[in-house]
């Protein structure tokens, strides 16, 4: 089992006929992802990539009973197209549009509260890589390849980062049930806490690494889950030591503004929580390894 | 995107939030004829820099005469006001603000914030104005009220009404606090604000509500949406070498060490800059090139990172994901071709083709060191910025 995504789970891309979504489709079809067509308003009706193109989100869902959505709307319009999705009945959404105004997606999460929590379809990023369950499906812009199948869950605000843990893990024989990207926007469409719960219930998860860096409150939020409610063993590796206080470091919500955004005071909460701490960026694959070998 | 005060005093008059008479000067001689135009018997020179904490440095001057006002412009404009916000080098003082004095009976701290834990904005206030956040947070921390504003509905007047008695405002008072205070949060909302902040807002010894300073930061991702707030960019008060960065859709931050970075992704950036400090040593940038990574953008890359004089070492981390190791390696060598770079090398890559990649910077014949991992990419920039420090302190002797 992976969390959100496998072979079998019906993808539609939004954004589909434009340059970076059918450059993407393609990808995740030749990866194995159950691409069953996209949306592109206007050009309903047309095929596209050999699969069919809608108009409107409720249509691709009525005809291709299409249960996840992968965004690659402009950020002008990406907003409009979470909110479309989650109201066409979508349980599983990977924005990965980079760019989209901070109030926009305020108003994403309050529009969403709408739905009852169970209800409610599971938003990641925007501005992430994407979510990608290793030798099944994946949905975003990530290269398949430098993942392993396994039974670690990873969770990560960066994309490349990800990448760089993943392929450490790989090259040590290491594999990752699914890997999630809840990007690098101040408003995330889930946070770190989301997946840790998913995690802990996955029978095929058997550790879950974490991906954090400075700004924003979710580190710490997820430090006091992992201590409350998790069994299984968390590591954390927080990107961000050399920031300097109040400046941008190129994801829109790695800022510190406030006291306990820093890296150092994020890895002591996560220590003191029971994390275990990852403290170099070059030492994901033996951290993973040693405490693979403790299970 | 920042702006300067009295933009900001603008921006949020136009919603109705109350501020004092001024204007704007660029000469000693104009702000001395502000000060004439706007009569009365006390004016503050204000100096006009993205910056907090100006009063401190110098930045506020109260004036007496129109020849206080005069010499008080003199001194300021043209010069490098340096606070406990801006940095050594501080910021060019290019324009003042001069506003009449205003009797103050007590002043207030107001702001606006985007709320990451609430994902809402929140109004942050307390009636220990006068200092900075940190220092009410730290001094009167129970004075602080905080309201979060549902985003549906927006600020109601039951919330402004909560926030104007938490601040002690009086009966009389009320009807104007409730107006500030919505004035204040529809200007938020309505330009796309990431911060409002009005430090402090005074209760005069009449009875009358004023925004005596007044702070505001905006959405760079919402811009497109707002040209009148692009409009108020002032390039003087931004970092030369982050602008031209970001014209050139890169994304840098100025640091003081001597390792340069050249990156792709914001998070393996810091996580590379992390790595070098581990083992014992300074980046000089933080610089994201985004994904693509082409030899057009890499060149780009060492530009900017070269037009730092400090650095030693240049350090090229590139995760090949989507693009290929070899075209990475032919980018890089392409660019240093092309350029002429004064300082070690030292390239490490990942990813697709890595194989193929390591092979044709080993078979180039341009001057580089390569690295597999990042440890050791970290460690090989850490010990060649090293040698060439004393290496060209050598041959300056």
């Amino acid at each position: 089992m992976s969390i959100f995504l496998d072979e079998t789970t019906p993808v539609i891309v939004q954004g589909y006929t434009g340059r970076i979504g059918t450059f993407h489709a393609q990808e995740m079809i030749d990866y194995g992802t159950n691409v069953v067509g996209g949306v592109t308003p206007g050009k309903g009706g047309e095929r596209h990539l050999d699969r069919p193109v809608f108009n409107t989100v409720k249509d691709a869902v009525r005809d291709t009973a299409a249960e996840a959505s992968v965004v690659f709307v402009p950020p002008p319009f990406a907003a409009d197209a979470i909110m479309e999705a989650a109201d066409a009945g979508i349980r599983f959404c990977v924005c990965v549009t980079d760019g989209i105004p901070a109030q926009d997606m305020m108003r994403v999460k309050r529009y969403m509260r709408r739905y009852k929590r169970e209800e409610r379809m599971t938003l990641t990023g925007p501005n992430c890589a994407g979510t990608i369950s290793p030798g099944k499906a994946m949905m975003g812009i990530m290269p398949g390849h430098i993942y392993m199948q396994g039974n670690v869950g990873l969770i990560g605000r960066s994309g490349t980062l990800g990448y760089e843990a993943a392929s450490q893990m790989k090259a040590m024989g290491i594999g990752i049930s699914t890997g999630v990207g809840i990007g690098g926007d101040p408003i995330n469409g889930s946070s770190f806490l989301d997946h840790l719960e998913r995690f802990e219930q996955d029978p095929e998860t058997h550790l879950v690494v974490m991906i954090g860096e400075i700004g924003g409150p979710q580190e710490a939020a997820a430090a006091a889950y992992v201590r409350d409610h998790m069994q299984k063993p968390v590591l954390a590796y927080i990107a961000g030591l050399t920031a300097p206080r109040g400046r941008t470091m190129g994801h829109a919500g790695a800022i510190v503004t406030s006291v306990g955004e820093s890296a150092a005071e994020k890895v002591e909460i996560l220590r003191e929580a029971g994390v275990g701490i990852i403290v170099r960026p070059s030492e994901f694959g033996n951290a993973v390894a040693e405490a693979l070998a403790k299970l | 995107m920042d702006i300067h005060e009295y933009q900001a005093k603008a921006l949020l008059a136009e919603f109705g939030m109350p501020i004092g008479r001024g204007g704007i000067a660029y000469s000693p001689e104009q702000a001395a004829y502000r000060a004439k135009e706007l009569g009365g018997e006390k004016w503050v020179v204000k100096a006009q820099i993205h910056s907090g904490a100006r009063g401190k440095a110098g930045g506020i001057k109260i004036c007496a005469t129109e020849d206080e006002v005069l010499e008080a412009a003199n001194e300021l404009l043209g010069r490098r006001l340096v606070t406990n916000q801006t940095g050594p080098q501080g910021k060019l003082v290019g324009r003042l603000y001069i506003e009449e004095a205003t009797a103050i009976e007590r002043e207030i701290y107001l702001a606006f914030v985007l709320d990451r834990a609430s994902e809402r904005v929140m109004c942050v206030a307390s009636a220990a104005g006068g200092m900075d956040i940190e220092e009410i947070a730290e001094n009167q921390p129970d004075s602080i009220v905080r309201v979060p504003i549902e985003p549906a509905v927006g600020m109601q007047d039951f919330q402004a009404r909560e926030i104007a008695f938490a601040l002690g405002m009086e009966a009389a008072q009320l009807a104007e606090s409730v107006k500030a205070l919505k004035a204040c949060y529809r200007a938020f909302r309505d330009l796309d604000a990431t911060m409002v902040e009005i430090n402090p807002l005074v209760v005069t010894t009449d009875g009358r509500i004023i925004a005596l300073d007044a702070k505001m930061g905006f959405d760079d991702n919402a811009l497109f949406r707002r040209p009148q707030i692009s409009e108020l960019r002032d390039k003087s008060q931004e970092d030369a070498r982050e602008m031209n960065a970001a014209d050139r859709g890169l994304s840098y931050v100025g640091l003081d060490g001597n390792i340069g970075c050249i990156i792709n992704g914001a998070g393996l950036a810091m996580a590379t800059m992390d790595m070098i400090k581990h083992v014992g040593g300074e980046p000089a940038n933080f610089l994201d090139i985004g994904g693509g990574a082409s030899p057009d953008r890499v060149a780009k890359a060492f530009n900017l990172v070269l037009s730092d004089e400090g650095v030693d070492a240049i350090l090229v981390n590139i995760f090949a994901g989507i693009n290929r190791c070899d075209w990475v390696a032919e980018g890089v060598i392409q660019a240093m071709q092309k350029l002429d770079v004064p300082v070690p090398v030292v390239v490490r890559l990942s990813g697709t083709n890595v194989e193929l990649g390591r092979q044709i910077l080993a078979d180039s014949d341009i001057d580089l060191i390569t690295a597999e991992t990042l440890a050791e990419a970290a460690e090989k920039a850490v010990a060649a910025a090293r040698f060439h420090r004393s290496a060209s302190a050598e041959s300056r002797e």
